[in-house]
């Protein structure tokens, strides 16, 4: 758990955070959007003391973090960031090793603590423990990044526009890889992204910055259900709103009995892609499976009233 | 660079140069005859100084040249040829002084003159410009360096340059040649140790604190303006006031004149490309890079040591290769001050008007830069190797 008290840093007259509090529970993702210059990766950095607070506190599973010198504290804390920032000079098995030789880890659980990671992440640990970062593509550089970040068996990840280099299909992949692995592994995350998308299908909650303010702090869902101010709207966007909420619905939750013809549908397809699929299909319901197996349907009018805005 | 010649061939337009560059050494004078080592020597053509089967030899050879250089074969054979000529030169050179040796007079002087020069530069401009194409690696370079020294080594040893008259300039002192040698590696060595003890700290220092930043390089650039035998002159006062005025310090070595002006002079020269680079080195570190290392929980030491030194490495030591090869040549200038050197013979002989004293110095002392420069190349490029090795070698 991480708890943000009042939490402010100021340059001279300058509020670069203006008294931000929030909570993330053990286990969740918490997601920071807005702007560039709204504060966002001044408050990440300053829960690693990359930036030290001009005021308020920041406790992690209750330790306040400013008691402990800045060094230790930050390799209890994985970090990854934009552009992966992998040392060049040292192969991908030696950055993933960075943390863990830090904490001064026996060379034996070192090593298998790279393979592990490098498993994970589904880089063959003999092909690539070896190699030099140069030598991968960049959707590999970013794995390595967060497996680097995640060596030392942190309790929290901070994430900096992690997946902001990678081209949209590496991304979504990414994004997804995160998700199965954060749910594994439950590993307490606070990422950045200018990305409201990115947000909303990564984050448990979302915090949404501008101007150093924070101003709402919840839920995908009410988020766009229920935007704090007109930035908040207005970074949803009217006219995306129904889309989005569908796209935080499982189908498995709109599933009802009956049969229907056509191509099944995944029960862990989002309600917005079964939507997308009966449209194009020209049905108005079709099967949903569960790993293969049909397990009842979905129709179009119930999927179109989950995309309306709640009572 | 090429275009095509009558019979569809290429024709090698820098290799066509060097052909007639070659062939203009062939009809300048080859090598010179005189009395005695002060006079003026008398120029010798080919066919005596060579008698005519060396005389035909040398043209043979040169002929092997400008074929290879005009309609380049694969590179490594038109590089074989290049050392094969360059040592039938270089061995006719030494045969010339045999021919021309008079008998009964121990005092005549054979010397090197413009027509070998012109064909020696010939020969190794063709191999330049081969090596560059060739693009050896690194290890490779040194060994062909290896190779070179070794043949120059295995010719001078043979006694077949024993007429020459540098030769007999380098018998009436070896033991001076090997001291001055010695005296000239320990002061562009030792003043770049001392620069890159002092130069790297200070780098990092003006990388650290801006404002240091520009008086620091502004104050080290002056410094290389000024015209070495000036910071000479410029130094001896103060050294000799430390020398006269500080306890100790005259047993340590400093005084006016000597190595110690030489060797203050040259770590004054060699401070700012140490520091330049320093600090270029370390602003090339990727911004991601330090700020994963400080994330990760690194100390500042471990940072500096782990991340930014290490990357900076490969600039550093590019900085550290302009300093050597630098201070290799200027150290000749250190024996106007009683600092040694191969500088010493440098001014004798222009002391004496006797052009061999003078190359005595010179040569071993280009030599030496060539080596250094070559080996710390290589050393640049295998720092750098491993990091930037591309995916395209592994698979």
């Amino acid at each position: 758990m991480i708890e943000i008290e009042q939490l402010t840093k100021s340059y001279g007259p300058n509020h670069v955070v203006k008294d931000v509090s929030l909570k993330v529970p053990t286990g969740e993702i918490a997601a920071i959007v807005g702007t560039s210059g709204s504060g966002k990766t001044t408050l990440l950095r300053m829960i690693n003391r990359l930036v030290e607070p001009s005021a308020g506190t920041i406790r992690i599973d209750g330790e306040d973090t400013s008691s402990q010198e800045a060094h230790a504290l930050r390799r209890r804390i994985g970090y990854a960031i934009q552009g992966h920032g992998l040392f060049p000079h040292r192969t991908v098995g030696q950055n993933i090793a960075t943390v863990p030789e830090l904490l001064g880890w026996e060379k034996a659980r070192v090593n298998a603590r790279v393979d592990e990671l490098l498993d994970l992440f589904q880089l063959d640990p003999d092909a690539y423990r070896d190699r030099m970062p140069s030598e991968l593509s960049g959707g590999q550089q970013q794995r390595v990044g967060v497996a680097r970040a995640l060596a030392g068996e942190p309790g929290v990840l901070l994430m900096d526009e992690p997946f902001g280099a990678l081209d949209p299909v590496i991304r979504q992949k990414a994004q997804e890889d995160l998700r199965a692995i954060q749910r594994r592994i439950g590993t307490t995350i606070v990422m950045v992204t200018h990305d409201i998308d990115e947000a909303i299908s990564l984050g448990d909650r979302v915090a949404v910055m501008d101007d150093g303010c924070l101003l709402q702090y919840a839920p995908p869902a009410e988020i766009i259900a229920r935007p704090a101010t007109e930035f908040v709207g207005a970074l949803v966007g009217a006219g995306e709103r129904p889309y989005r909420m569908l796209s935080l619905i499982p189908v498995g939750d709109v599933t009802e009995d009956g049969s229907a013809e056509g191509k099944a549908i995944s029960d862990e397809a989002t309600a917005r892609d079964a939507v997308a699929e009966l449209l194009w299909s020209r049905r108005s319901s079709a099967p949903v499976a569960r790993r293969g197996e049909v397990i009842g349907r979905v129709r179009l009018d119930a999927l179109l009233e989950m995309g309306a805005a709640p009572a | 660079m090429r275009s095509a010649g009558r019979f569809g061939q290429p024709i090698d337009r820098m290799g066509s140069v060097i052909a007639v560059i070659a062939v203009l050494g062939l009809c300048l004078p080859f090598t010179s005859f005189s009395p005695n080592r002060i006079l003026l020597g008398e120029p010798r053509w080919i066919f005596s100084a060579l008698g005519a089967p060396g005389a035909l030899i040398l043209i043979a050879a040169v002929l092997a040249l400008i074929v290879v250089a005009v309609r380049p074969p694969a590179l490594w054979l038109r590089l074989g040829i290049c050392g094969a000529v360059l040592v039938v030169v270089l061995l006719l050179a030494g045969r010339s002084a045999g021919v021309l040796m008079p008998a009964e007079s121990s005092f005549a002087r054979i010397s090197l003159a413009s027509g070998f020069w012109v064909l020696l530069a010939s020969g190794l401009l063709l191999s330049a410009d081969t090596l560059s194409r060739l693009k050896p690696p690194p290890g490779l370079r040194v060994g062909l360096l290896v190779l070179t020294g070794a043949g120059l080594w295995a010719i001078l040893g043979s006694g077949a340059w024993d007429h020459l008259s540098i030769l007999k300039e380098y018998e009436a002192r070896a033991s001076a040649f090997w001291r001055e040698a010695q005296q000239h590696v320990a002061l562009a060595f030792g003043s770049l140790g001392l620069a890159t003890l002092a130069g790297v700290p200070l780098g990092l220092v003006c990388y650290r604190h801006a404002r240091l930043s520009a008086p620091i390089l502004n104050t080290l650039t002056i410094v290389q303006t000024i015209p070495s035998i000036a910071l000479f002159g410029l130094l001896m006062v103060p050294l000799a006031w430390i020398a006269a005025n500080i306890p100790g310090a005259r047993a340590i070595g400093v005084a006016g004149i000597g190595s110690a002006p030489a060797l203050v002079a040259l770590f004054a020269y060699s401070l700012l490309p140490v520091v330049s680079n320093t600090v270029a080195g370390l602003a090339a570190v990727p911004a991601s890079v330090r700020d994963a290392a400080a994330g990760m929980g690194m100390t500042e030491r471990q940072r500096l040591l782990r991340v930014d030194l290490p990357l900076a490495f490969p600039v550093i030591l590019t900085g550290i290769r302009i300093v050597l090869v630098q201070n290799i040549g200027l150290a000749t200038i250190a024996a106007l001050i009683g600092g040694g050197g191969f500088g010493v013979f440098v001014f004798q002989g222009m002391g004496q008007t006797a052009t061999d004293l003078i190359l005595l110095g010179a040569l071993p002392t280009v030599l030496l830069a060539f080596a250094a420069a070559i080996v710390l190349d290589a050393c640049v490029d295998w720092s750098e190797g491993r990091k930037n090795r591309g995916s395209g070698d592994r698979n």
